[in-house]
């Protein structure tokens, strides 16, 4: 039988005889026999591992991975970036890969030094002062900066930007069930959010909005945080890392909270996971920071060390008091976007930023030049862009597949009504080749 | 059953025997007489012993400079592709207002630099791959090398998770099949895999049992927790509006029946159970426990952070459990990453299955077949998304931890239904003969047999040496291991939990427990207790100051000169 356990026959019995067992099953005699499996589970028997990864190849050949074959115009959070070698050589070292939480500070340091350095990076990023260690993904930093802003206000009401992520709002919307949380829908105009008038309704605990947001446009974050300065809320702001190499940063701003999506900074788009929720704050906000904080301390030598800090905050010491419930994060995924910062460095984020900008710029300007195609929304865009065609998004997005594209993501109804809405995202490996021949494909497909 | 049960006169029958086979069930608050009994010869192990990191020196002495201590001003790493895309100015693509004056403040380095950089850091990092990890409750097995390989398959990877159905046939029909798999598993009747980790599993199933209670009509208040639980229980019960109800455990280590049926009402929605518990105890009244809950129209939610015990032996249906969550990045290998990706899928009942996350994956036409590996064949199916009828909505981003998945799944088929009850049972043999050779070592409250773990407590070195738990943490890290859970569960004074999993030879299991005798020999010795007070030295850092580090944050460090920025918060 495969399997990964060491022992041997002979093992087994000289163990279970300094137990004073009969056999294994006699281990389990604290199980009920009314309970026990009288029968294997309903599971094929097991494999050699090359059988079990030659199933895997099949299903993977079962899928169209963006590529030659597939050219990738599609984002909406998951973006196909140039992923260079070194970072996956070096965040697939199994030292990173293999241990666990870094309770034990002092054979941890690696993971615990390479975490301190993402949340210094990430920080500087958004503009604030501090950043955790991370989240699961881009709807868990939102949920999370929304649960801090409700804590720190005492209020119930959130104003929820349509600019921001539909699946991150929908995950919100799943989770405000729980504490209570009214959730206040603010639509879009030519594609940035109209905020309400303050008068109208109770004030909110905070203000969430992308940055760029889900259309690809720069929302006013002046507007948005002078309607926190007069409601009293705490300003979240939803930025893009990538978009922040050419951006003021959202903490220039005035943001409380900068929550976001960390995948197009080194991750595969792996179907949706694993990602990087990133959550960096103000310093005041440090008590109610969820999840885990990396400090610099010293050893008993007085020698630079790091270890995880401001535990009493954590579910394990505040256990039914805790205002966050998370443990287990990305990590791996955190030390991942560090490596590709580090390999990226100011010159390489803002060239990046550029680049999308620049391919963004052409794509939509082609795009838009074909007969029929309209813009969705006029605000300015860095990375990502929306379109109406005169075709059904859906259906075109599915005939460009057989032409060699992901041409984007076609739009839910609370953006495009009537199922026209195309989103389009050119990052900096799309080539003008590839561009060109897409838009002469959507001009083939919606005529 | 409770004849053929491994009784602690058992055990003493051993050649390793704990002491008088007489001698009354040790609660937490009488504290063992395990430290205390007679010493006899440890079996006989022979062979050499693995799972030591015994080259610490590899493990790098010298403090590592940061990433921004290295940085030097038009130092670079990165090249980007050549595209042709014409190269507007910043000015042109940007409206002024909206534009940094400056790119981002972050380090410069060069590519060599950054690889000595990172791999220095794995120098100074303890990991699976090194060496024995017996931290209780986090299941610490070895990860096997072909679940990286299949995680990195461009036709995994390289998937955009927007894309339609039909273009990720594969990756909908590898869902589908690690569903039926956990389901298998845990007998239940349907699952979703979003939840990004155990307590996003846990979380979406106390929102899943609020939301079935208001479809029959009625609002429940609170959850019943027992005092051991982890505490992410009770956390996520505050997150999901409910109130805490804590549950005593009596002196056998099980929850307190009494005191549980004391507190069960009409304002209970369901009690939050780990089985084997966090003692490492199997819960032997648990039908009790689920006919007390059901009959007040509660459910039974199970925190799977402990399934590795009881695969293929006893599922949590059985025991009558309607919600479960699984730690995949536990129980089924998938590495834990130094903390995370992990993945918290959520099996149910047929009742509760109408109420899971979606959109869920789904075969919506033909079946599977069966290749003749006996593998599944997803050959004829085919597949799509599906909202359930009264789905709670969402609970990620997109579809959970994929890659984290299909290592999962992978780990399921060399397994298979033979594979997974031997790891059960391997990893509770693991545990049973630790905890048989610790027992003359350390006190072991709770004197009956355990499943995948044991939790002994140090409070003998407190009492005579003022040495607490950590203190002998720290002091097995010098002897090469990584250390069991310190402190925890809470019911336990100085408690040290070991988990040793099946991946451990017995010849590591009885190096571990040498290096626990070596320290507890050293504590009786003059100047021992201040030299394990003093513990680690061999590691890359020194005993680390904690308390200074929430005293005085620096979350950052300054980009520029690598100086710390000042305190904030």
């Amino acid at each position: 039988m495969p399997g990964y356990w060491p022992h041997t026959g002979d093992d087994v019995e000289a163990m279970l005889a300094f137990l004073g067992l009969g056999s294994l099953d006699d281990l389990f005699a604290a199980v009920p026999d009314s309970l026990r499996l009288a029968a294997p589970l309903d599971l094929a028997a097991g494999v050699p591992e090359p059988d079990a990864a030659a199933h895997i190849d099949d299903l993977a050949a079962a899928n169209r991975p963006v590529g030659r074959e597939l050219v990738c115009f599609a984002g909406g959070g998951a973006y196909d970036h140039y992923l260079p070698p070194v970072t996956a050589a070096l965040a697939g070292r199994s030292e990173f890969v293999t241990s666990y939480t870094p309770y034990q500070a002092e054979v941890a340091q690696g993971v615990l030094q390479a975490v301190f350095e993402f949340q210094t990076l990430l920080a500087h990023l958004a503009g604030v002062e501090i950043a955790n260690a991370s989240l699961y993904d881009g709807a868990a930093a939102v949920v999370e900066a929304v649960n801090l802003a409700v804590g720190v206000t005492g209020r119930e009401d959130v104003w929820l930007s349509r600019g921001v992520n539909p699946s991150w709002r929908q995950v919100l919307g799943t989770l405000a069930t729980g504490p209570g949380h009214r959730l206040v829908d603010v639509p879009l105009a030519g594609g940035l959010t109209r905020w309400p008038d303050a008068g109208g309704s109770p004030p909110p605990a905070a203000l969430v909005v992308g940055y760029p947001n889900y259309l690809g446009c720069i929302e006013d974050l002046a507007a948005a945080r002078a309607a926190c300065d007069e409601t009293g809320a705490l300003l979240v702001v939803a930025f893009d890392p990538i978009a922040a190499g050419v951006l003021r940063s959202p903490g220039s701003w005035g943001a409380d909270v900068v929550v976001g999506e960390g995948q197009a900074l080194g991750l595969p788009l792996a179907f949706g996971g694993p990602y990087l929720g990133l959550f960096a704050c103000r310093a005041a906000h440090v008590r109610r920071l969820p999840g885990r904080l990396v400090g610099q301390t010293v050893d008993a030598d007085g020698r630079r060390a790091y270890v995880t800090t401001l535990r009493t905050r954590e579910q394990d010491i505040r256990r039914e008091r805790a205002t966050s419930n998370v443990c287990t994060n990305q990590t791996l995924m955190a030390v991942t976007a560090a490596i590709q910062l580090g390999w990226l460095g100011p010159g390489g984020l803002a060239e990046v930023a550029m680049r999308c900008a620049q391919g963004t710029r052409y794509c939509r300007d082609a795009m838009l030049a074909l007969d029929g195609v309209e813009p969705l929304a006029d605000a300015p865009v860095v990375r990502e862009f929306a379109v109406r065609l005169p075709a059904d998004a859906a259906t075109v997005v599915d005939r460009l597949a057989d032409d060699g594209f992901l041409a984007g993501i076609a739009l839910g109804p609370e953006y495009a009504g009537n199922g026209d809405g195309l989103l389009v995202a050119v990052t900096e490996k799309r080539t003008l080749r590839e561009i060109d021949a897409l838009v002469a494909a959507v001009d083939k497909a919606v005529r | 059953m409770s004849g053929s049960q491994v009784s602690g006169s058992q055990v003493s029958g051993s050649p390793h025997g704990s002491g008088d086979p007489g001698r009354a069930p040790v609660g937490r608050d009488e504290p063992g007489t395990g430290a205390t009994s007679a010493r006899s010869a440890p079996p006989a192990v022979e062979g050499a012993p693995g799972g030591r990191a015994s080259s610490a020196p590899l493990l790098g002495g010298d403090t590592e400079p940061t990433l921004f201590e290295l940085s030097r001003p038009g130092r670079r790493a990165w090249q980007l592709p050549t595209t042709g895309v014409p190269a507007l100015a910043i000015e042109d693509l940007v409206p002024a207002s909206y534009r940094r004056d400056a790119p981002p403040p972050l380090a410069e380095v060069s590519e060599r630099d950054l690889v000595a950089h990172f791999t220095r850091l794995s120098h100074r990092q303890f990991s699976v791959d090194l060496g024995a990890y017996p931290l209780g409750s986090c299941t610490m097995k070895y990860n096997p090398k072909v679940c990286d390989a299949v995680a990195a398959l461009p036709g995994l990877a390289a998937v955009h998770p927007a894309a339609p159905a039909r273009l990720v046939q594969g990756w909908l029909a590898l869902l589908v099949e690690l569903e039926e798999a956990l389901c298998a598993v845990t007998g239940m009747a349907a699952a979703t895999l979003q939840p990004a980790a155990g307590a996003a599993g846990e979380l979406t199933g106390l929102l899943m049992m609020r939301a079935w209670h208001q479809a029959q009509g009625r609002q429940r208040r609170t959850v019943v927790i027992p005092d051991s639980a982890h505490g992410t229980n009770p956390a996520s019960v505050t997150l999901g509006g409910y109130d805490t109800v804590t549950v005593p455990t009596d002196p056998s280590g099980g929850v307190d029946l009494a005191a549980l049926r004391r507190v069960l009402d009409e304002d209970v929605a369901g009690i939050m159970l780990t089985n084997p518990n966090t003692l490492g105890l199997f819960e032997r009244d648990i039908e009790a426990v689920a006919g007390a809950v059901h009959d007040v129209g509660g459910l039974l939610y199970y925190d799977g952070a402990n399934l590795n015990a009881i695969m293929g032996v006893v599922r949590p249906g059985d025991m009558g459990f309607d919600i479960v969550h699984l730690n995949l990045h536990k129980t089924f290998a998938t590495p834990h990453g130094g903390g995370g990706p992990g993945a918290g899928p959520l099996a149910v009942t047929a009742a509760l299955a109408p109420f899971l996350p979606g959109p869920r994956p789904v075969r919506t036409a033909g079946g599977p077949g069966d290749a003749p590996g006996g593998i599944r064949d997803p050959g004829s199916a085919r597949y799509g998304w599906e909202q359930p009828e009264r789905s709670i909505g969402r609970v990620h981003s997109w579809h959970g931890n994929a890659l984290v998945l299909a290592r999962a799944l992978t780990y399921t088929l060399v397994h298979g239904a033979d594979g997974l009850r031997q790891v059960a049972q391997l990893a509770v043999l693991n545990a049973n003969w630790l905890r048989a050779r610790l027992a003359g070592v350390f006190d072991v409250p709770f004197d009956r047999p355990c499943m995948h773990e044991c939790v002994v407590s140090a409070a003998g070195l407190r009492r005579e040496h003022g040495l607490r738990a950590s203190d002998v943490a720290k002091a097995l890290l010098d002897e090469g291991f990584h250390a069991p859970t310190v402190s925890f569960p809470l019911i336990v004074d100085d408690a040290l939990m070991f988990e040793p999993t099946e991946t451990e030879s017995v010849q590591t299991l009885e190096a571990l427990a040498q290096a626990c005798e070596r320290v507890v020999a050293e504590a009786a010795t003059p100047g021992g207790p201040e030299r394990i007070g003093n513990a680690p030295a061999r590691t890359p850092v020194r005993r680390v100051d904690e308390a200074r580090a929430a005293r005085h944050l620096i979350p950052v460090a300054d980009s520029v000169s690598g100086r710390p920025s000042p305190p904030t918060g």
